[in-house]
């Protein structure tokens, strides 16, 4: 009633708002009154309030500060006002991380945590736990565990949250309360029962057999939570990801169940695992399109939003499962949240005809300027998917997006277009000149250096190669002239591109870099000299090697080799080989494959990929004794597992393969918890004149807890063509038993053996990946000095882009010019590959590929080494 | 589409990727706010570190604001994160989670944020009464997440459990301002009803 009258003031001014000129240092002083007795609860509530309103806004409290007012909070302990104790509480919570000593209102939150008052009891005990640290927590071990099974809901959740937050800090306190949760789990409070699993779940999550075990039991005896269940539907659906089983499994069962349960939370959370599983074929995927279907239709916007985000996810992969609920969507496009509208129609550009291409892009061009960033990366995604499937509307495509181009946007949407518009020119070549021209206007007014960068460097690239190259120059040397020094930098390279391919803009190229060389940064500088010398020798080698394709080791091994260099003086000049390669960059086949994977976690990838996995084990490996010999590690393969999921015992296997030597490693889990397993070795027996020399054990290997051993074997010296060898494998160690509860082993263990499965070295071990931006310029490079040729048959093989796939994997060497790419409706094709021998030696194969009853293949080989050619060859026949 | 093989190696590279990152998880909700009609806060609570200063915090709350404060429809997607909201004459609450979180499961959580704070302030949510009870606020929160895990879905729970009675406490205790005091509350409280 008051409120009506008040209407005008409130609109005037802040003066409504009790809190609104608040200060901290007058509100402190206030606090001094929590010392008066008897105790105004009134006021304290008040002043209490004020405190954490100003720490909600933001306020910073000094230690002093807040530890005098959280000491004199403490004496409000002895009023039993019920809402003032209850904001004490909060204050603690707030306060924990700012003021000093909180663990002194310790026994005042147990006493309230095992009261009588139960509306005490739940808020004492988040309140204590938050307090508490791992040495304190087995003090109130005891009163946790009674909490945990408690009859009163809201108690029992708040230990049950409580010990979830605590699992990070204190693992081993909170792994005994399983009991305890198990018991919570089976509570007829669906609160209590979706935190129990939880914590349940955290406990277990190492532990697969167990998780597949309190899986089996939780199915089978159905709950009452539907959090719980969304739950359980996220753990099964993680399990059958990873035991990469069919999904003939009882796990899918039960998550295709949960399509029909009652409660649309649940519903939804099964339809979007099934969609979100690899490999779904469209008859599993059924199902859950029909129930998203529905949905589509609701009058919650969440729901609607929820279910075209995630049809939107299908169409992706099954724009033929989404082609049932098109009317659904068509409904859905003029929705007044203009992102259940941008999702709708990019769907529909997946799943739609050509013909209503056209519609739709007008229609969302109508509002593209409305919606935010995150769906215009949306919408671009959805056009290059629509290029891939419909090439003959790239122009269209095009138009749109140099529009879009145009417009504001911040890093990430530009992006979108960018990679857009460059893997529609690498689709198809006719875009080429077009695509090419709108970047060049793009840069000339672009504010992301990481844009411009990569443009520049596709310029370099594809320019050279187009009828006419000398348009682009006077883009790129504008650059030189007007932006900053990475630009300037990557201008200069790009323009050393054009001069290296083209014999008649040399001149002019040679002109524009001696202008370089003035330039005022010596980056800018240092470049536009190397290139100038090496481009007036005019040699193709030179330019082959130094322009085309740059380096191929790795950065950070290269800085740590000079650093080592540096440190030891030596007469020897600085051998290249001595650096480990770079693995090589997903770049090439990025294009495509990303955009659907950034669809597929929608949110951010890594922007760079840091040390790689090979840096990271040159490291590991260097720190062990017995591998410092043995030089820079030339290639790491990825995990073979050794067992089968849910064995006793997990072991994978990385094959370490250096310049005469390889070493296994072997990252061993046991997942027995009744036993303690030391001196683990895996035993290894060639089948070729493979040396065994050396075992390094992983000392001890507690339950759950992964550790390392390591086999060194020495590659035959004598015989370089003996590339491929089988090793079986038996992991040997010392059993004790142990008291699964604590961990404690017995003093006295036994010898035991465990056999594990084959291990196969193949000559995709012995061969390092590396990009060749420019595989002509390459081949011509390693000249024909040792190259060979012959002819196979592939019979068991169908198709070209199976031939292509099969070979690449065997090699293990690194498809350039997007050869791995095999356009449709051709029966020949040609595949190049390039990498780099053990021992630094450069390969090339040259694949040539005839579609006609089977695959014929025409290999050839070049190297700089005779034995490396014939390994390739004697491995592929 | 046909994969090629390396591309289906990427796919799944990146989905245990992102599983990895994601896990079966209580953690759901990574932020609470309520802001008024001027998108200024009035109340906020970040769970987890995705936000960790106060200018990172209010730029993120200056965004969702711009982008929600003219539409009624109630959900949106912002630097990767699903927002889910509900405005009220002149409060606008938010609930925010991964862009990977099951929508449903916020919109719980909002449902019962605004139902409990219904039910508090007798069906009057709008700033100022809500600025008169912001105990009432603050512990309903901390009743209904903790710590980003849901702890209660329920806003009949919850509102038992803030359970704000001033008259619960003995008189004995109490001076005669303060009977006269939570009178005058509870007169109010009549009014209002």
């Amino acid at each position: 009633m008051i409120k009506k009258f008040d209407k005008k003031d409130e609109e005037s001014g802040s003066g409504s708002n009790p809190f609104q000129h608040l200060e901290k240092s007058a509100v402190l002083q206030e606090a001094r009154i929590f010392n008066e007795t008897p105790i105004n609860p009134r006021r304290c509530l008040h002043i209490l309030t004020k405190i954490i309103y100003l720490l909600n806004q933001g306020e910073h409290f000094g230690t002093t500060e807040a530890t005098e007012a959280f000491f004199a909070m403490t004496r409000l302990f002895q009023s039993n006002d019920q809402t003032l104790r209850r904001m004490c509480y909060l204050t603690i919570k707030e306060m924990a991380n700012i003021s000093e000593d909180v663990i002194i209102v310790t026994s005042s939150l147990t006493k309230d945590m095992t009261g009588k008052e139960d509306v005490y009891r739940g808020p004492a005990i988040r309140a204590l736990c938050r307090i508490t640290d791992s040495t304190m927590l087995q003090a109130i071990e005891r009163y946790m565990k009674q909490a945990i099974v408690d009859k009163v809901p809201s108690v029992s959740s708040s230990a049950l949250v409580s010990s979830l937050h605590m699992v990070k800090r204190s693992y081993d306190v909170v792994k005994r309360w399983v009991n305890e949760a198990q018991e919570a789990a089976s509570s007829d409070n669906i609160m209590v029962q979706y935190h129990a699993l939880g914590l349940l779940y955290h406990l277990r999550k190492n532990d697969r057999l167990a998780v597949t075990k309190m899986l089996n039991k939780f199915t089978k005896s159905g709950l009452k939570s539907p959090f719980a269940y969304c739950m359980l539907i996220r753990i099964a659906s993680k399990l059958l990801d990873e035991t990469e089983g069919g999904h003939d499994s009882p796990l899918f069962d039960f998550i295709e169940s949960c399509l029909r349960n009652k409660n649309e939370m649940v519903v939804y959370e099964a339809a979007s695992a099934i969609v979100h599983m690899p490999n779904c074929t469209a008859r599993e995927l059924a199902p859950a399109v029909s129930v998203l279907q529905l949905f589509c239709s609701s009058p919650k916007a969440a729901l609607r939003y929820a279910a075209v985000r995630t049809l939107n996810k299908v169409a992706m992969k099954h724009p033929s499962a989404v082609t049932a609920c098109n009317l659904d969507l068509e409904n859905l496009i003029t929705d007044s949240n203009r992102s259940i509208a941008t999702l709708a129609i990019t769907t529909l550009l997946k799943t739609g005809s050509e013909s209503s291409v056209d519609r739709l892009m007008k229609q969302i061009s109508s509002f593209v300027s409305e919606i935010s960033d995150e769906f215009k990366v949306v919408v671009v995604q959805a056009i290059s998917s629509l290029c891939q499937k419909y090439p003959r509307k790239h122009s269209v495509m095009m138009n749109f997006l140099s529009n879009m181009l145009r417009d504001d946007g911040g890093f990430e949407y530009k992006r979108a277009i960018v990679d857009c518009i460059i893997s529609i020119i690498e689709e198809n070549p006719e875009s080429k000149e077009t695509g090419l021209a709108h970047l060049c206007e793009f840069i000339e007014d672009c504010e992301h250096t990481v844009l411009a960068t990569k443009i520049l460097h596709l310029l370099g690239k594809e320019g050279p190669r187009t009828p006419q190259p000398s348009k682009y120059i006077r883009f790129i040397f504008n650059r030189v002239v007007l932006e900053s020094e990475a630009v300037r930098a990557a201008a200069v390279s790009a323009l050393a591109k054009f001069g290296a391919q083209n014999d008649d803009l040399l001149p002019s190229v040679l002109v524009l870099m001696q202008r370089c060389m003035m330039d005022s940064d010596d980056e800018v500088r240092d470049r536009a000299t190397f290139y100038m010398n090496v481009l007036q020798q005019k040699q193709k080698a030179l330019n082959a090697a130094y322009i085309f394709n740059g380096l191929s080791v790795s950065i950070p091994g290269l800085e740590k080799s000079l650093h080592q260099y540096t440190l030891e003086p030596s007469e020897k000049p600085f051998d290249m080989k001595s650096v480990p390669l770079a693995t090589a960059p997903i770049t090439e086949h990025k294009t495509g494959t990303t955009t659907c994977c950034r669809l597929i976690c929608t949110g951010k990838l890594p922007e760079k990929l840091a040390p790689s996995r090979q840096d990271i084990y040159q490291e590991q490996l260097a720190a062990i004794p017995e591998f410092q010999a043995l030089g820079p590690l030339f290639k790491s393969s990825e995990q073979v597992q050794l067992t089968e999921a849910e064995t006793e015992y997990v072991v994978r296997c990385i094959k370490h393969t250096f310049a005469r030597h390889m070493v296994f490693q072997f990252d061993c889990t046991n997942t027995l918890n009744d036993q303690l397993l030391q001196k683990v070795v895996v035993q290894m027996e060639p089948s070729e004149s493979y040396e065994v020399t050396n075992y390094i054990p992983a000392t001890s290997l507690p339950y759950s807890q992964p550790g390392s051993c390591y086999t060194l074997v020495q590659l035959p010296d004598d015989d370089p063509t003996a590339v491929s060898c089988t090793f079986s494998c038996t992991m040997k160690y010392l059993v004790k038993d142990c008291d699964p509860n604590t961990g404690e082993p017995d003093d006295d263990g036994y010898d035991d053996e465990y056999v594990l499965e084959d291990l196969e070295v193949t000559v995709a071990d012995h061969i390092q990946k590396v990009l060749k931006a420019n595989f002509g310029a390459a081949w011509e490079e390693v000249g024909d000095e040792f190259e060979k040729e012959e002819t196979f048959a592939l019979a068991s093989v169908q198709t070209l882009d199976e031939a292509v796939g099969n070979i690449i994997s065997f090699l293990g060497m690194q498809p350039c010019e997007r050869s791995d790419k095999v356009p449709e409706n051709k029966n020949s094709h040609v595949l190049f590959l390039a990498g780099v021998f053990r021992g630094c030696h450069d390969v090339l194969v040259r694949a040539r590929l005839a579609l006609a009853d089977g695959v014929t293949m025409q290999v050839t080989v070049r190297s700089s080494e005779e034995t490396v050619v014939d390994v390739i060859l004697a491995s592929v026949g | 589409r046909h994969w090629t093989l390396l591309e289906r190696r990427e796919i799944i590279k990146f989905q245990l990727f992102h599983n990895a990152l994601q896990g079966p998880s209580l953690y759901t909700v990574k932020a609470v706010l309520i802001l008024d009609n001027d998108g200024d806060r009035l109340y906020a609570k970040y769970y987890g570190d995705g936000y960790p200063s106060v200018k990172e915090q209010k730029a993120l709350e200056k965004n969702i604001f711009n982008k929600t404060h003219r539409t009624d429809s109630e959900i949106a997607l912002l630097e990767g994160l699903t927002v889910v909201y509900k405005s009220n004459i002149d409060l606008f609450f938010y609930v925010i989670g991964s862009s990977h979180e099951n929508e449903l499961m916020l919109m719980a959580v909002l449902n019962c944020l605004f139902d409990s704070l219904s039910q508090m302030l007798r069906k009057n949510v709008e700033r100022r009464a809500l600025l008169e009870n912001m105990e009432g606020l603050f512990l309903a929160v901390d009743e209904i997440v903790d710590g980003g895990v849901i702890l209660e879905s329920d806003p009949q729970q919850v509102v038992h459990r803030v359970a704000l009675r001033g008259d619960d406490v003995p008189l004995t205790e109490q001076t005669v301002t303060q009977v006269l005091q939570s009178a005058k509350e509870q007169i109010k409280w009549s009014l209002l009803r």
